[in-house]
């Protein structure tokens, strides 16, 4: 069943502010999720007033100031900090990006950062994805092929290796997947834009042999078919790729193949 | 597993925690006008039965209908079949593969808002005795 408030445990409440020091020039202030699992209490949002002066342009570098100099409790994930790696993936002023690649300009006024949008949350900003990368594992993510290994490597002519641009690219963030109202209340059942567009990328995959088999397991109400256009996933993937398209290019082969 | 029972769900909800945008508001009215119009096909079978059980009832039906009430009800009802319609067109091209571009998307959107209001005043321009 949809649904559409939180739930008790999950109200928010107010946190604590932390003022910027005196004779800071440049402030923002920053609202940002926290839950600590051995209080045992509801989720508050903590102020943070920062100096922009003495920070990086990025969320992320706001993030690791307030971390590195006022609020080592402070927990969030990251790692390259230049968009490749997805583990900075969190609800930025409204929308779901990677905080080391939005700059603290592009937000105006106060900046409000939650976990992605309804996960079970592990702590502050770092919220469980067990589910995700199970579902992700679940539609074979490999090369599959019957034949026997060739000599060399498996060839692909230059057309058939375009086919996978725009799909390669996708780094599992899941900024996508938790965008999209569909998969936050059919998350058990529905895969999610994300992983359909990794299901996409060997489907259309000339090398592999297991495309029927691929379809097959796709072939399902609620593992493809919860995807009803929305387009939340395309508008917030932070790698501008285009998971809405991807989904409706597997439903197409769904037809053509009947 | 106690700490992980307890864990609190992400905020999700469309307006306070995530941004109302264009994509997930015309989906939405989408679907709500595609449930107005079920309940318009009530009144509008309600206006049929009435014209067969005889004139009285059908006299009432026409008072009911032609009140401020009725006809801000129609005028709404006229709106989202014009909605459902031109968004419905929308669908279809993405069905087929076509459109997915956001700037596309975008423009489809606008199209769709605005060929609904319009066609919904034309519709009543016509209409009108």
């Amino acid at each position: 069943m949809a649904q559409f408030n939180l739930p008790p445990n999950s109200i928010i409440g107010t946190g604590k502010t932390y003022y910027a020091g005196a004779g800071t020039k440049n402030v923002r202030r920053f609202q940002i999720y926290r839950w600590d699992p051995d209080t045992g209490e509801n989720p508050r949002m903590d102020a943070y007033e920062v100096d922009l002066a003495a920070c990086g342009p990025m969320i992320l570098d706001a993030l690791l100031k307030i971390k590195n100099e006022v609020d080592p409790g402070l927990a969030f994930r990251r790692s390259c900090r230049e968009g490749v790696c997805g583990s900075c993936a969190m609800n930025i002023d409204g929308t779901n990006t990677l905080a080391c690649t939005k700059a603290i300009d592009d937000v105006a006024g106060e900046v409000t950062i939650y976990p992605l949008p309804h996960q079970a949350v592990v702590k502050d900003l770092v919220p469980d994805l067990t589910h995700f990368y199970a579902q992700y594992a679940s539609i074979k993510p490999w090369l599959q092929s019957a034949t026997p290994p060739p000599e060399r490597e498996r060839l692909q002519s230059k057309e058939d290796r375009a086919k996978l641009d725009g799909l390669y690219e996708c780094i599992l963030c899941a900024c996508c997947s938790t965008s999209c109202p569909s998969y936050w209340w059919n998350s058990e059942r529905y895969l999610g834009p994300s992983v359909l567009l990794q299901a996409y990328r060997w489907i259309v995959d000339s090398r592999d042999e297991f495309t029927g088999e691929r379809l097959d397991d796709l072939e399902d109400p609620f593992r493809l078919y919860r995807c009803h256009t929305i387009m939340n996933c395309t508008k917030t993937c932070p790698k501008s790729l285009n998971p809405a398209k991807a989904i409706a290019e597997i439903k197409k082969l769904m037809v053509e193949r009947r | 597993m106690s700490a992980a029972n307890k864990r609190p769900l992400s905020p999700f909800m469309i307006g306070p925690y995530y941004k109302p945008q264009m994509t997930s508001i015309l989906s939405i009215t989408h679907r709500a006008t595609g449930a107005a119009l079920v309940v318009g096909t009530l009144f509008l079978v309600y206006w049929l039965v009435s014209a067969a059980r005889g004139p009285g009832f059908y006299d009432q039906a026409q008072v009911m209908l032609g009140s401020m009430l009725g006809q801000l009800v129609l005028f709404l009802w006229t709106w989202a079949l014009f909605y459902h319609l031109a968004n419905g067109i929308r669908h279809l091209f993405w069905d087929a593969g076509y459109g997915f571009e956001l700037e596309t998307t975008t423009k489809t959107g606008w199209w769709v808002v605005w060929s609904s209001i319009i066609l919904t005043f034309l519709c009543w321009l016509i209409a009108a005795p």
